[in-house]
């Protein structure tokens, strides 16, 4: 197979969302499980596990939309804009998550905290629901004319297919804030989360078996992409399940860092899965089918591409670098100190 | 209401927002830099203590910064898909340059730089700082590039899409062929064409020379400018809250350290600043003549033209309202703005030979006849304020500007002469008092500056968002309805509002809480106390 520029920008925004996917999906996991704690020093230590790092994890999110508007302007533009609606609220949530978790710890009183609780609470719930939305769509289709203009409204988008992906997604970051926390905490709260793991991997699983089983029937696009590559996307599924079983044997077994890999592990299938599907289709038209943005007609000039391609190749392994440093220094349980938040 | 006003308005109101937090970033950002620097050479825990107070004001403000920002990558998409759609090739680069090279590295250090204290040791938390400011200042350079761009284009040609089918005939984009009997190709677009609206479906911008867009004519100067104005923000921060405490007599020594730093990095800015104005001018007299003579209320061409100094410019308008001309009145210095323009002041009575065009002439005859080819001299005289930004606002705006430069400059080397004659901490001599007072205030100075420049930067350009080639009007997302726009807006407004009013809430408790008066070294975390070098050691060595 010969190299292929578009594919590499693909499967580069695809690493970079699913960046994004992975470490601020346990932030907004940790947000969705906030107020499931009650007293005030446990859900400081909840905020204050994704205190040193959240802000870094929501850069994936940015540079993840440089990128693709870097490389596939077409995309962008149609995506941004046709989903208006849904991606202001998304940015009223992060807003909402954000501030809230400045600010909660500034003052004591019990109504400041406890409204910055439920901001950042829903801020995140709401956050991992529209994101969820946003990929059913992707997956579904949404109408787009022969300009790649979507011609829909809002309500095209909150389809029950689409509503399910959000709740799936919201599940799956709930799963994954729930491990990160048993491996950043310690003593009786870390028993409780234990216990939450009971709760929250099997929901995902029913919900992540759903999507997976009545994608194909529902979506003929994607039937085609089985047919087509049955084997990659087989693997992928199976693997997203036994790395998703993983994690409550290795909980059990008081193996936090591995529980914590494997649940990485199941969103990194899980975005394979999702790009293997769409691959090369980056936005399905339905019902025009022939309207689809893909890799080719939605991408910048060969030249860009070509000229980021060594932007990225000689920044990405830098970011990697000092991020993962980052992830060092902070490693271990959370301690709250006078700059916590 | 117009889709149109409220994006741009949507866009103006969060862009505004926004930018009141990242000057501040930059600007603080150098001033830790110092202060850790300070700190690694002189290992007195005064500056252990001074930074770890301006680390809190600056993550704060980062915070916000943050949450707002996404908001602006996104609006391209949201509100302005048609542009994405036309410069997605040029303009985007930038943005993504912006995310993997300055986010990264200013969020991923801003940890150790918040978190680390007890974590690493001093050398690499230095070493965060620096990075912490170098990324911040990626951020702006490459921010910059791309509204650079905007301002000035280059490094591009237009591109038409065609449809090439297996013969060797080329067909219009838009033709109806059969699926699979064609190849889509782009062919680059002579350099004069002039993009029509209904191009917009086959036509995009295309970059030929990725270093030529990076140092487009005006890319450089705006740069330095915007970077010293950053500095300003930060530094006024600093001599603000300094101020305060001096007035208030609570942290007295922590106080006059923070003050000598402000105030030297102020002085040495605000000229800085003169020089790098006085060279972004002359760029936008050379590459945006309308936007010069618009900034000065400049009617007519002419020599020996005048530099306003306040004043005021209104619309001239015919019986049917439409905009013919200005009218303006203003107190003026003779002869100065022919003579920046030139450049030679060595020469200033031949410079203030040197020409400058105003708004009656411009953009000239031949620009409106290439765009409207069958217009007699009447019409063309009528087409004129078409090509023509909001002139009285931006007049403002640009004088607005100038003179929080001028009062900045002034306070910071009244504080100076203070300083150096001893006077500055009398804290009870009425001067003084009136002086620091003064300071607590400077702080709105360079934002007021930094907004008024931007207003007159961005509001300058108009009508259009790539200039003179795309119209702003041109440039909204088809997909969006002005509905959508108007309750985001209104949204946007509350949420801003709410953020303003908790964040000063925030900030205030932070200054009321003050640094750590620490001299004794107790309080600094266990990896740096051995190396400190207390003040009684300090006393003992010199004596």
């Amino acid at each position: 197979m010969e190299f292929d520029l578009p594919t590499f920008w693909f499967l580069l925004v695809g690493v970079l969302f699913t960046g994004y996917a992975m470490l601020d999906g346990f932030d907004l996991g940790v947000g969705a499980l906030h107020l499931f704690t009650k007293t005030d020093d446990e859900r400081r230590i909840m905020l204050n596990s994704i205190g040193p790092v959240w802000d870094g994890n929501e850069v994936w999110l940015v540079t993840g939309g440089g990128a693709l508007f870097a490389a596939f302007p077409e995309v962008y533009a149609t995506v941004f804009s046709g989903f208006y609606d849904a991606f202001m609220l998304l940015l009223f949530a992060l807003i909402f998550r954000a501030v809230a978790i400045e600010f909660r710890s500034k003052q004591p009183g019990r109504f400041w905290r406890r409204a910055w609780d439920c901001g950042f609470a829903g801020g995140s719930v709401l956050s991992s629901f529209l994101i969820g939305v946003a990929m059913g769509n992707v997956v579904w289709g949404i109408p787009l004319d022969k300009s790649h203009e979507f011609t829909g409204n809002i309500l095209t988008l909150l389809h029950p297919y689409s509503l399910l992906l959000g709740l799936t997604t919201v599940a799956l970051f709930m799963m994954h804030g729930n491990i990160y926390l048993i491996l950043k905490t310690e003593g009786e709260l870390q028993a409780k989360l234990g216990r939450w793991v009971k709760i929250t991997i099997p929901i995902f699983m029913v919900l992540f078996l759903t999507v997976g089983l009545i994608t194909p029937f529902l979506c003929p696009h994607i039937k085609t992409a089985f047919n087509e590559r049955p084997i990659i996307l087989t693997l992928f599924f199976t693997l997203a399940l036994l790395l998703a079983f993983n994690i409550p044997r290795e909980v059990h077994k008081k193996r936090e860092f591995r529980a914590f890999l494997s649940s990485c592990g199941t969103m990194l299938s899980l975005m394979t899965l999702f790009a293997a599907s769409v691959y090369p289709t980056m936005v399905f038209s339905t019902p025009n089918i022939e309207n689809s943005l893909t890799i080719y007609n939605g991408s910048s000039t060969e030249k860009t591409l070509q000229f980021m391609m060594i932007v990225a190749l000689i920044g990405v392994p830098i970011v990697l670098t000092y991020t993962a440093s980052v992830y060092y220094i902070f490693r271990g349980k959370v301690v709250i100190t006078e700059e916590s938040y | 209401m117009d889709i149109e006003i409220l994006s741009r308005a949507q866009f103006a109101f969060t862009i505004a927002f926004h930018f009141l937090f990242p000057p501040l970033t930059i600007g603080l950002g150098l001033n830790l830099v110092v202060m850790s620097g300070l700190w690694m050479k002189t290992r007195n825990p005064i500056y252990h203590n001074m930074g770890r107070f301006w680390t809190k004001v600056f993550g704060l403000i980062f915070a916000i910064g943050v949450a707002t920002g996404i908001v602006m990558e996104f609006q391209f998409g949201t509100n302005w898909a048609t542009y994405s759609r036309f410069v997605g090739d040029v303009f985007g680069s930038p943005l993504a340059i912006e995310g993997i090279y300055a986010f990264f590295l200013e969020s991923g250090f801003l940890a150790i730089l918040l978190f680390g204290w007890d974590k690493v040791g001093p050398r690499l938390h230095f070493f965060s700082t620096c990075m912490v400011a170098l990324g911040a200042h990626f951020s702006a350079i490459w921010i910059l590039v791309a509204n650079s761009w905007m301002q000035t284009p280059a490094g591009f040609h237009l591109a038409k899409k065609i449809k090439l089918t297996a013969d060797g005939v080329q067909h219009p984009y838009s033709a109806e062929l059969a699926e699979g009997t064609f190849k889509i190709k782009e062919v680059p677009l002579p350099e004069d064409y002039i993009l029509q609206q209904s191009d917009l479906d086959s036509i995009r911008a295309v970059i030929t020379d990725f270093w030529a867009m990076v140092f487009n004519p005006s890319s450089m100067d705006r740069l330095v400018h915007t970077i010293l104005a950053c500095w300003l923000a930060g530094t006024f921060l600093v001599i603000s809250i300094s101020a305060y405490y001096l007035l208030k007599k609570r942290h007295i020594p922590f106080a006059k350290a923070s003050m000598r730093i402000g105030l030297t990095l102020a002085a040495i800015t605000t000229v800085l600043q003169f020089w790098s104005a006085d060279s972004t001018a002359r760029g936008v007299a050379e590459n945006q003549p309308v936007k010069l003579a618009a900034i000065e209320g400049l009617a007519d061409s002419t020599t020996e033209a005048p530099l306003g100094i306040i004043g005021m410019v209104s619309w001239e308008r015919d019986d049917d309202g439409n905009i013919i001309g200005i009218n303006e009145s203003a107190l003026k210095v003779p002869a100065l703005l022919s003579i920046l323009v030139s450049g030679d002041f060595l020469h200033p009575f031949k410079a203030s030979e040197v020409e400058v065009k105003g708004l009656n002439d411009l953009p000239s005859d031949e620009f409106i006849l290439a765009r409207h080819p069958d217009a007699t001299p009447a019409e063309i005289k009528k087409i004129r304020p078409d090509y023509w930004p909001n002139v009285p606002v931006v007049f403002q705006t640009y004088h607005i500007m100038i003179a929080c430069g001028v009062a900045l400059f002034a306070i910071a080397w009244l504080g100076l002469a203070l300083w150096k004659t001893g006077r500055l901490w009398v804290v009870d001599s009425k001067f003084t008092r009136l002086y620091l007072i003064a300071c607590i205030f400077s702080v709105f100075l360079p934002q007021l500056a930094s907004q008024a420049g931007w207003f007159t930067a961005e509001m300058g350009r108009q009508p259009w968002i790539v200039y003179e080639i795309l119209k702003t009007s041109e440039a909204l997302s088809k997909a969006v309805r002005a509905e959508q726009v108007l309750f985001s807006l209104i949204l946007f407004t509350l949420i801003y509002l709410l953020l303003f009013l908790v964040f000063a809430y925030t900030l205030n408790t932070k200054i009321k809480h003050g640094p750590s008066d620490d001299v004794s070294g107790a309080q600094l975390p266990e990896k740096w106390r051995s190396i400190a070098i207390l003040e009684k050691e300090r006393h003992d060595n010199s004596e």
